[in-house]
């Protein structure tokens, strides 16, 4: 069969071509999806892409996340349906409250942009099992609001009921609580993240590794997953 | 034509990095005076009718689910200004 996976658009998006890339590198068909819509075209999975929807005015996401199509989004959430939101995506998981938390101004104020270390913290997500629990992967991070924040109760329940998706490792770019990178849903079909993953799937564009100048790929791991979360549901 | 204005704080138990900053550049000015600043939101809301109960209860729902986040937030000030 094969995966359609929509990646939806939102003013102010920017990574929404490359995360439709990525999809198609990664071996499902992307499907272009547009915030003032209703429909999702019958896809099997969800990117919301990064970017600045709405020049990240009121709070990052937050006007987004009461796109019209949000609603047929958090249906097919509740529904098991993969969902990934990568930087601004992410933010709008959270203030459609799909992941818990929230997403504040970085730590030292600045935009940061680097590649970034991470340590996969649950391999047992739609977006995760291709990657083994534990393993360390690098992709690139950017953002200005991407520190990590949620209540004591809130982070303790997160930690105990192993939530935390990404944790980042040898630096916290960004002052995010327990050194937070990304997140999941209790069912494990929502995840969302502040680095990209978008832009670490294909050699001479990635993040620099030992053996090569930008031959970092370790981004395709979270859409050849979701692939396969769709494909053995559909067996 | 009335204006409701409704105020919303980073909560107090979290960093407000905005406020951190400014209350750096005071302190690099040699302004001693204050312990702390922090940054928050005022929002002007206008209607062009009276302000009844309805009205506000509304803007209160509003305030709670649109201009403010709970999680990072909170409405410090709903009022009724002229």
């Amino acid at each position: 069969m094969t995966v359609r996976i929509g990646v939806i658009t939102f003013p102010g998006s920017l990574d929404d071509r490359d995360a439709q890339r990525a999809i198609r590198v990664a071996g499902a068909e992307p499907v272009a999806l547009w915030h003032g819509s209703h429909d999702l075209e019958g896809v099997d999975a969800l990117v919301l892409p990064g970017g600045f929807s709405y020049g990240d005015y009121l709070r990052a996401g937050a006007i987004a996340a009461l796109s019209p199509i949000m609603t047929e989004v958090s249906q097919a959430a509740s529904a098991g349906m993969p969902v990934l939101g990568i930087c601004n995506g992410f933010q709008m998981l959270v203030e459609a409250h799909l992941l818990p938390g929230g997403l504040i101004r970085n730590a030292h104020q600045q935009f940061i942009r680097r590649d970034q270390r991470l340590r996969v913290e649950n391999a047992d997500t739609a977006w995760t099992s291709a990657f083994e629990q534990g393993q360390e992967i690098v992709t690139p991070l950017k953002n200005g609001d991407g520190g990590y924040i949620a209540d004591a109760e809130t982070l303790s329940r997160i930690e105990g009921e192993g939530l935390v998706a990404f944790r980042y490792v040898g630096v916290n770019p960004n002052g995010s609580l327990d050194d937070i990178a990304g997140l999941t849903n209790e069912r494990g079909n929502v995840v969302g993240l502040m680095p990209h993953p978008e832009h670490a799937v294909e050699p001479g564009f990635g993040p620099d590794t030992p053996s090569a100048m930008r031959s970092g790929v370790d981004g395709l791991g979270f859409f050849t997953s979701a692939i396969d979360a769709v494909v053995s549901a559909a067996a | 034509m009335p204006t409701i204005v409704v105020d919303v704080m980073p909560k107090a138990e979290l960093l407000d990095p905005q406020g951190k900053a400014v209350a750096g550049a005071l302190a690099r000015l040699g302004v001693e005076t204050f312990s702390g600043v922090r940054i928050g939101k005022r929002f002007e809301l206008s209607v062009d009718g009276p302000v009844d109960d309805a009205v506000l209860a509304q803007v209160r729902d509003i305030a709670a689910d649109v201009l403010s986040n709970s999680v990072i937030e909170d409405v410090v000030g709903v009022e009724v200004v002229e």
